[in-house]
């Protein structure tokens, strides 16, 4: 490598003391240890500011984004007809370790008209997709029927398991009005497995988590139904 | 339009005779993992295409600063925090585009090909001819990712730059096209093995073609392991 005009600057350098930043100097600077040491760590702080700086700058800006996102796909499953409250504000955590919703906590969002709840909305994972985990949220009304499911994020096959999307099939409307009362257990399942859901020629395995991740969902209201319709 | 020869021989090496994916063989993680869709190739490429620039643009600002034998690091946490920032500042302000890209953006730091550059020619060279070796080869990156996404998703679900308008805005809803109507659909060519195979016969192609051009021109230096150009100055 050749430093600019290094050797010119090198030669002027015996009468001018030099700062040094200066080109020459750093070419001796650059094989010592405590300089090389320095650079690295002087490279990490410049990093670590700067990372901090954004962070400050967008954290308020995308909470704000994810917040919008967040209300869509609330919207998605709960006809606005329903409430008149701010879902994102009226929440109830409840403790779901053993409803597997993937999730320890589950955050439900409560809609209200008129103070009384109408139903409730929460989102929950089905961890047995083909390639992941796919989150969904689905909303639910105070009896217990179902308003609505909808895929937020999956990693499952494109043209096989992505019929689960709304924007690939409307299979997933399917769910909408089933409960635990007009369906038995046995019936919540795919076809194949002798239930009532249709799965996808070639991919079996994303309808069955998703429709088995419904269910759970479903008997998860149902432990928590008094606590939830109930509350305040 | 004069550029100087240099500048010419950059351009003609990101875009083709030294292309990241076509000749260097780099990044083809992020290549095969993202080109299911033409629009998700030009996503992922202007993505990597805006870090490209900044990188090179700052690794040859601080080149007489960095020590050769720390520079390794020094380069990856360069690429990491530009990424980052890249990435918050995408999910903050352009949230619809982040939602599109917001997958690929954190792979971009495994692009190894942003590291090749950054050690190969931004570290040695001054900053104008390292902002335009990463505006070259950024380029080329893009072109390589939309052809591949094209010809997979040609051959996969018979469409062209499907969902195009949620990347690039609604005024590119005439791009989405669909090219074989009642297309019955051939899955392999959406999962990663159709990605080498597509991968495979373009390189074969490129390579044919190169060396058609060579062959009608002896003189030129067309051999695709051409090395870094020497210092421009």
């Amino acid at each position: 490598m050749k430093l600019d005009s290094a050797e010119s600057k090198g030669a002027m350098e015996k009468e001018n003391p030099k700062h040094w930043l200066e080109l020459s100097n750093l070419e001796r600077l650059r094989s010592r240890l405590t300089f090389q040491t320095g650079i690295l760590a002087g490279f990490a702080l410049i990093a670590s500011f700067l990372l901090g700086i954004t962070n400050l700058g967008t954290q308020d800006a995308i909470q704000q984004r994810l917040d919008e996102d967040l209300k869509k796909s609330l919207e998605e499953v709960m006809p606005a007809a329903l409430h008149d409250n701010d879902l994102l504000k009226d929440t109830l955590t409840i403790p779901s370790r053993e409803d597997n919703l993937g999730a320890n906590e589950t955050i439900v969002y409560i809609a209200r008209k008129a103070g009384q709840v109408s139903a409730v909305c929460f989102k929950l994972a089905a961890p047995d997709g083909y390639s992941g985990a796919i989150n969904m949220v689905m909303g639910v009304s105070r009896e217990g029927e179902i308003l609505g499911v909808r895929i937020i994020s999956h990693a499952e096959t494109p043209g096989l398991g992505d019929k689960i999307e709304t924007a690939k099939s409307n299979w997933i409307m399917d769910f909408d009005g089933r409960s635990l009362l007009n369906l038995t257990d046995v019936q919540w399942a795919v076809k194949k497995d002798g239930g009532v859901f249709d799965q996808f020629s070639g991919a079996t395995i994303t309808p069955r988590a998703v429709v088995k991740a419904v269910h759970r969902g479903l008997q998860f209201f149902n432990r928590h139904r008094n606590e939830l319709i109930d509350s305040k | 339009m004069f550029i100087s020869d240099s500048y010419r021989k950059i351009m003609r090496d990101g875009i083709w005779d030294n292309n990241i994916v076509f000749s260097q063989y780099l990044a083809l993680c992020p290549l095969l993992a993202v080109t299911v869709t033409a629009t998700n190739g030009l996503g992922m490429g202007l993505a990597t295409l805006a870090v490209l620039i900044s990188t090179n643009g700052i690794v040859s600002l601080s080149r007489q600063l960095i020590p050769s034998e720390v520079r390794i690091p020094i380069f990856v946490l360069l690429i990491a925090a530009i990424v980052t920032v890249v990435d918050m500042v995408m999910n903050a302000w352009l949230h619809e585009l982040h939602k599109v890209l917001g997958l690929f953006i954190p792979l971009i730091v495994t692009n190894c090909a942003i590291l090749g550059r950054a050690e190969s020619f931004a570290s040695r060279q001054p900053v104008s001819p390292s902002l335009w070796d990463g505006l070259m080869m950024g380029l080329g990156f893009t072109m390589a990712l939309v052809v591949l996404g094209a010809a997979r998703e040609i051959a996969s679900t018979g469409t062209l730059f499907a969902n195009a308008s949620l990347l690039l805005g609604d005024g590119f809803k005439f791009i989405e096209l669909t090219l074989i109507p009642d297309y019955k659909g051939f899955l392999l060519m959406a999962l990663p093995p159709g990605g080498f195979i597509m991968l495979a016969f373009i390189i074969a192609g490129k390579r044919l073609l190169d060396r058609k051009r060579a062959a009608n021109k002896p003189q030129v230096d067309l051999l695709p392991e051409q090395a870094i150009p020497e210092e421009i100055a």
